[in-house]
């Protein structure tokens, strides 16, 4: 593949994800509480779509919406061409808390997502293990968890959310915790491993960076309740280096997000 | 040998650190009654007591075995039930409401006031002296267990539901491992209980164990032989309790508390 092989998603195939003016009211003691309003966001198959809005801003209900783990107050969440009652199939989750069972090695960990329903198969077994390469664990399968550095547990998780080969990846600020150098290698690995894998993925953050550098579009969100104010595509060439982040046209998305964030008083400019 | 002794003397051994304590503590003893010559009917001597527990081994360890044996099972059965108590508190809504409710009433009454109501309903047998100690052994683990039980991270609950984990699945690869240093904590506390049951039983009514032994001596002033019988069983609830802790640390070798010691352990910082 050529560097050049800008990725487009033909904007005509039916959506992998349809969300149609959902809303998402949590009851409290003061009253019932609006999280997210009036959200209408379609992403394609194969598509890489990142949500950036303020700490509090429904963002992380938005992905449990889709994940089917909590349900929509009004609207309709439409996961391949289903109307979603529950998680959907063929889905992985990344937390921004890795999660690991700190009783089972990196590699038990890993197939954990299996095991849940059955006994992990040899050949996935293979399989885990050459995720887990993929991501520099190498000779790190039969660790446990605590004997590893933040960055390479939250590696070990998103091994463990592609190891069924999942149709949607949902990833909830997988890299806030990290450091701001682990947090690069991790956004070049991902993007790497999107590029090869080609799933549909839903990544919540609160860093305008980190959304442009992975993300084929950009959706920003205001604050209370939740609402959609801006989507924006991202035309960079792909696969994505890190040497991208120092060019013009990277300096534009991310002002432009910026300055929209500042004129709804969300960021100070 | 030599490395033997060097790892006896040098570094962390807390068996050793025990035996040391231990043994200061009846050397102090020893010289205070030599120094200040008590009369034997209030405190005897450490070496006249270990004579008197050489002039007749078999009574008391016949006693011992049978205050142990009474310990163990009530012990064994407290875990077994405590624990099957807990999951069902923790997954019914009903009997968290009932049972858990009228646990928690009952734990407040001294139960040691509930002993002769015991050896009312069955005997003078072992049988009153088994279902003490279960009665005061239970309620640590039950309460520990559900505490364990219940302090799983949610966002693992969540990965679990999107992998279509089944209860059973949920409670075996998730809850209970996540629960084990809680039994741990409560098994510790409830061994401990489970010897004050059976001593109870004993003194209630009976004829044979340790506490029986205690009340023959005490009715003929024996002063000696109810020092013997504490010393044996001061020697048993700790060989006890460290068993549980042996166990836990060898079951456990994952969990926080037990990281530092398994680093020191395998030579890994």
């Amino acid at each position: 593949m050529s560097p050049q092989a800008s990725v487009q998603v033909s904007m005509d195939v039916a959506p992998y994800v349809a969300m149609n003016g959902v809303g998402k009211t949590y009851a409290s003691s003061r009253g019932p509480v609006a999280a997210l309003a009036g959200i209408d966001l379609e992403i394609r198959p194969r598509e890489f779509v990142s949500v950036v809005g303020p700490s509090g801003c429904g963002k992380s209900t938005l992905l449990k919406l889709v994940a089917g783990l909590e349900n929509v107050s009004s609207g309709q969440v439409v996961v391949g061409g289903r109307p979603l009652d529950g998680p959907p199939d063929r889905l992985g989750v990344v937390f921004q808390r890795d999660v690991l069972l700190d009783w089972r090695t990196i590699l038990d960990n890993v197939l954990l997502s299996i095991e849940f329903t059955r006994k992990p198969r040899a050949d996935e077994r293979d399989r885990a293990v050459a995720l887990l390469t993929r991501f520099g664990l190498g000779g790190f399968e039969h660790r446990f968890p605590w004997e590893l550095s933040g960055g390479m547990r939250q590696r070990a998780s998103i091994c463990r959310a592609l190891l069924a080969d999942p149709e949607l990846l949902l990833m909830d600020e997988p890299f806030g915790a990290l450091d701001a150098m682990t947090r690069d290698d991790l956004n070049v690995e991902l993007a790497q491993i999107w590029q090869d894998t080609r799933k549909t993925l839903l990544f919540i953050t609160h860093s305008i960076v980190e959304a442009v550098f992975l993300s084929d579009r950009v959706v920003m969100m205001s604050k209370a309740p939740g609402m959609i104010v801006d989507t924006i595509a991202i035309d960079l060439p792909r696969p994505r280096r890190l040497a991208v982040r120092d060019s013009a046209e990277f300096a534009a998305y991310v002002q432009r997000i910026r300055h929209h964030f500042a004129e709804l008083g969300i960021v100070k400019e | 040998m030599m490395r033997l002794s060097k790892k006896w003397l040098g570094g962390d051994n807390e068996t050793r650190d025990v035996i040391v304590v231990l043994a200061a503590a009846l050397l102090l003893w020893e010289i205070g009654v030599r120094l200040f010559h008590p009369t034997p009917l209030i405190l005897p001597a450490p070496s006249a007591i270990f004579a008197a527990f050489l002039e007749t081994p078999g009574i008391f360890l016949r006693n011992l075995g049978f205050t142990l044996g009474m310990t163990c099972i009530g012990f064994a059965l407290a875990v077994v039930l405590g624990v099957a108590l807990a999951v069902g508190i923790v997954y019914s809504r009903l009997l968290e409401r009932t049972i858990y409710t009228l646990l928690v009433a009952l734990n407040s009454i001294p139960k040691v006031a509930l002993a002769p109501l015991f050896v009312i309903w069955m005997g003078t047998g072992p049988e009153p002296k088994i279902a003490i100690a279960l009665m005061l052994a239970i309620f640590p683990i039950v309460i520990d267990m559900v505490l364990g039980l219940r302090s799983v991270d949610p966002d693992m609950l969540h990965l679990a539901r999107v992998s279509k984990a089944s209860p059973w699945a949920v409670l075996t690869k998730i809850r209970f491992p996540c629960a084990l240093p809680s039994l741990f904590a409560g098994m510790k506390v409830a061994i401990s209980f489970a010897l004050v049951g059976a001593i109870v039983g004993e003194f209630v009514a009976g004829s044979r164990g340790i506490g029986f032994q205690i009340l023959v001596a005490q009715g003929q002033f024996d002063t000696v032989r109810v020092f013997v019988s504490l010393l044996l069983l001061g020697l048993v609830g700790t060989i006890l309790f460290f068993l549980v802790d042996y166990a836990e640390r060898l079951l456990l070798p994952w969990h926080v508390s037990q990281r530092a010691r398994h680093e020191r352990s395998t030579g890994r910082v």
